[in-house]
């Protein structure tokens, strides 16, 4: 039984290309205050342009109806739960929305005199703070666009504090259950990155990586919880070895919302980690960005931070920017502002005792949902998972049912799909992460969801290969589209 | 806590049906010398009051009410009602990357058409999806270089923004990719093309120029190119300014072009989040980093799209990618895309004009250094550029600024922007107080 939606009608939409028609606008500018100025004499006649071939021509009620009908084509956390694993698809604030856009902030210009910019500053350094407190560190670079920008600035720290020790080694060592941006990363940061399989109960195996770390290993890329959803059970032990050998403990903070209140990576071995703001701290994904991926770290690596770094000086906070030994910047002025002014805005909604409490109840939907569900699927892993849990499609694969099929289905109970064949280890991955933000009734409607498609699988295999039939576009040619790409509109 | 949508029933009720008798039984697996032992030292949580009054007092602390003639890479120019109305709709904002094709085709049309308008605007034949920022990239365009042309050598002129070559510095040294800067010359401001042709040798991967360039100027592209060319190097163009778009040539000559769409109703927002984009030639497509929309169809027969040549990208390649980028900027390319429409192809022209009146018009008052042709920025000589600043925050404006901190020999000089929203009364004090 579908018992969350029920079909309803939406709008078709041509591009805005297709519907523009020479002469509509949407805009009205000021007079202009000042003489008009020949282009073609300012600027010289050969770099000016006739018009832009093709650009749009629309009213402002075609411009709005155009957005909001393209709007109703998405499915969104407002809409219900979007169990991504990995992605933390929780809750966005709108509080939040609402004081990054205060005049003050939203309107603030990077080079505008510090003396003038103190509310911004002091934003971040709270937020640093923040940060700090959270994940057991020393100090915190805000200047990361997004997680996998973090890693590189990780990445690059640890090989500038190893370089300063008299040698930068030359591999990254990273469990097989990772995300794809570590292995990504380490390669532009100059390493080479060498695999480590994960043990028989799906967490780092020790007795391996004592093996395999020499004086050539620069760190270790870990997730904790990893992308199973486990804690690692030795990271303390796996700290100790890379430590003895003078290699470091670097930790992806993607899976951060199963610690916050509970663990604190500092204080387990971790040398240097990002968070992803957009992830543990509500900020909206918006489709795909913008994120911020704060990269915080102990002591020793200081130094090497990127610049500026905020300084308090007297009553005042200013920038310093000569810091000879830092990495330089790995992106233009501060970071992304907006972002930590949400992340600030999450933490200070919950406040400390608040923050551990949305641990705890992220962690219990996905037990509970593992206890409701392990009846009907396959769990590759026993061991008792945090804020996500992994299925494998094990049972439906013999029955020619996939987990992208699954999935798919999905989608006809008004869900959106749990993250596809990931992680890599697990064959036909079903990785389930409700977030804190569910509620009991949302959870058994998702769960319900899940046990009727496993009995749709046993009697009519087929109907599932198919789904989903609800929406308005059915199953996408995704192979045609990479084999004859069409990046761009053209005029027919 | 209002986020966290459980009962204290519903929690028991869950709690009971994992058998586990207490929330902390959740976390007895994790070894004791992990546990943290003492709350988080943060104060208790506060009322959507308390949030909104915190950051107004942050708000006052910053500049407010003033006149700006700041640019340098982030523009003050008006942003659109219809922007926020449409990128704060829920479909948009709490939506994840567009994986799941089916249900998320109004953000993957919405992409796509921002992918098409930036290949209008630049006159290249394929964009992608967007980037983290204008500096990001730079590093990720000559990268895109390297991998197409085979080497490794990198020239950047020192007239392009300096944190994005600060950025790609950073990016560039562990690489195996040396850059080394070019000059501009001092009485026009644009590139010295001599100085660049010196320097281009066969194994130059990239030549990397920006125009408008970092002091306002539209820069030699095509004479860069022609260099860069005979050697076998791409020619990459950065612009900061999107607006300028508007009434400049595309920069056609160029093989890659990676810019910032800051100006696209994007707000400062202190330096970020922004978004960056990349386009280029047709051959380039497969070394291109980011996300990328293509069109298809659905089972039906319907046009549709869809995330594509993914094989480029670290989720399938890991350690091979092209870039370890995972996300683009989708809700910021999107009030790029509100914008581009609003304005449309006359009304993106009307603002760019009224940006060059605007800033020739206050060029007009004092004499621009660099005798090259400028858009809505331009350089201008005052021997104590911080006095000159003090004495126009008093009337309450923001001046230009300052260049000693990233030319030396410029110490003498600021930047000056004016932009649609600069009002003639407030550039005549800022004549009045240079002059």
């Amino acid at each position: 039984m579908i018992t969350k939606v029920r079909p309803h009608l939406s709008q078709n939409e041509a591009l805005l290309f297709e519907r523009s028609s020479p002469g509509k606008i949407a805009y009205q500018l000021p007079a202009l205050d000042v003489p008009p100025v020949d282009p073609a004499e300012a600027l010289g006649a050969e770099n000016v342009r006739s018009e832009i071939p093709g650009f749009p021509e629309v009213s402002e009620v075609e411009a709005i109806r155009h957005f909001t009908r393209l709007s109703t084509w998405n499915y969104a956390i407002d809409h219900g739960m979007y169990p991504l694993g990995s992605c933390t698809m929780k809750y966005n604030p709108r509080i939040n929305e609402l004081v990054a856009r205060i005049e003050g902030l939203a309107w603030a210009h990077p080079y505008q005199p510090e003396a003038l910019a103190q509310g911004s500053m002091e934003v971040m350094a709270r937020l640093e703070a923040a940060l700090a407190e959270i994940a057991g560190m020393d100090a915190v670079t805000l200047q990361p666009a997004a997680g996998a920008h973090g890693e590189l600035t990780g990445i690059l720290l640890i090989r500038a504090l190893l370089e300063k020790r008299g040698n930068p080694r030359k591999k990254i060592l990273i469990p097989d259950s990772a995300h794809g941006t570590n292995p990504a990363t380490a390669a532009i940061a100059g390493y080479a990155v060498e695999n480590i399989a994960s043990s028989a109960t799906g967490v780092l195996d020790v007795a391996a990586l004592a093996q395999l770390v020499d004086r050539d290993v620069a760190a270790l890329m870990v997730t904790n919880p990893n992308t199973l959803g486990v804690f690692e059970e030795n990271i303390v032990q796996a700290a100790e070895i890379l430590h003895a050998k003078g290699a470091m403990l670097y930790m992806d903070g993607a899976n951060m919302n199963a610690l916050v209140g509970i663990a604190r990576p500092g204080d387990f071995g971790v040398d240097v980690l990002h968070l992803n703001l957009h992830k543990t701290f509500s900020t909206p994904h918006g489709g795909g960005g913008p994120g911020a991926g704060p990269v915080a770290v102990k002591k020793a690596f200081e130094p090497f931070l990127p610049v500026p770094r905020l300084k308090r000086s007297g009553k005042k906070w200013a920038y310093d920017y000569r810091r000879k030994r830092s990495i330089g910047r790995v992106r233009a002025f501060y970071g992304n502002f907006g972002v930590l002014v949400r992340a600030l805005a999450y933490i200070l909604a919950h406040g400390g005792p608040g923050l551990r409490n949305a641990t705890v109840d992220a962690v219990l939907n996905a037990v509970y949902i593992r206890k409701k569900l392990e009846p009907y699927f396959d769990l590759p892993y026993a061991s008792p998972n945090m804020h996500e849990v992994v299925f494998s499609d094990e049972r439906q694969a013999k029955l020619g049912v996939r987990t992208g099929d699954l999935a798919k289905r999905l989608i006809d109970y008004g869900f959106h799909p749990y993250t596809v064949s990931f992680p890599l280890i697990v064959h036909g991955a079903l990785m389930i992460e409700p977030t804190e933000t569910e509620g009991k009734l949302e959870l058994d409607q998702f769960i319900e969801a899940m046990i009727s498609i496993a009995k749709e699988v046993e009697t009519d295999p087929q109907l599932v290969k198919n789904a989903p039939y609800g929406t308005r576009t059915s199953r996408v040619d995704e192979v045609t589209a990479a084999r004859k790409p069409v990046l761009r509109w053209r005029p027919s | 806590m209002r986020y966290l949508p459980k009962s204290d029933s519903e929690r028991r009720q869950m709690l009971e049906a994992c058998g586990v008798a207490s929330p902390e039984e959740l976390f007895s697996h994790l070894p004791e010398a992990v546990r943290l032992k003492r709350p988080l030292d943060l104060p208790p949580g506060i009322s959507e009051y308390e949030i909104v009054d915190y950051f107004r007092q942050r708000a006052a602390e910053n500049a407010n009410g003033y006149a700006s003639f700041l640019g340098a890479g982030v523009y003050s120019h008006f942003r659109p009602v219809l922007v926020d109305s449409v990128v704060s709709r829920g479909e948009f904002l709490t939506s994840y990357t567009p994986y799941q094709a089916e249900i998320s085709q109004g953000t993957l049309t919405a992409i796509f058409e921002f992918q098409t308008m930036i290949c209008q605007l630049t006159g290249m034949d394929v964009a992608n999806a967007s980037m983290y920022d204008g500096s990001t990239a730079v590093p990720e365009a000559v990268s895109m270089a390297v991998r197409s042309t085979g080497k490794k050598r990198v020239l950047i002129a020192r007239s392009v923004h300096p944190e994005y070559r600060e950025v790609l510095r950073t990016y560039a040294r562990h690489q195996g990719m040396p850059v080394e800067g070019f000059g501009y010359l001092p009485e026009a401001g644009t590139i010295d093309l001599e100085d660049l042709d010196r320097k281009t040798d066969d194994v130059t991967a990239a030549v990397v120029v920006q125009s408008p360039n970092f002091f306002g100027i539209v820069d030699k592209v095509k004479a860069a190119a022609e260099i860069a060319h005979r050697r076998g190097a791409l020619l990459i163009v950065v612009f900061t300014e999107a607006v300028s778009l508007g009434l400049l040539e595309p920069p056609a000559d160029a093989d890659i072009v990676a810019g910032e769409l800051q100006s696209f109703a994007i707000s400062p927002s202190y330096g970020g989040p922004y978004a960056g984009v990349i386009a280029t030639r047709e051959k380039f497509i497969r070394q291109m980093p980011g996300r990328l929309v293509g069109q298809t169809t659905d089972s039906r027969g319907n046009r549709a799209f869809c995330l594509t040549l993914s094989t480029r990208e670290q989720h399938i390649r890991r350690e091979k990618a092209t870039s370890n980028i995972c996300t683009n900027q989708a809700l910021i390319a999107l009030m790029a895309t509100v914008l581009m429409t609003v304005y449309g192809k006359q009304g993106l022209r009307e603002l760019a004009q009224q940006n060059l009146a605007k800033a020739h018009y206050l060029a007009g008052r004092l004499s621009p250094r660099f005798s090259g042709r400028f858009f809505n920025e331009f350089v201008v000589r005052a021997s104590k550029p911080d006095e000159i600043n003090k004495a126009l925050l008093k009337k309450k404006i923001i001046g230009g600024l300052p260049l000693g901190r990233f030319y030396p020999e410029l110490a003498d000089s600021m930047l000056l922007c004016a932009t649609e929203m600069s009002r003639r009364a407030d550039m005549d004090v800022v004549a009045e107080v240079l002059a």
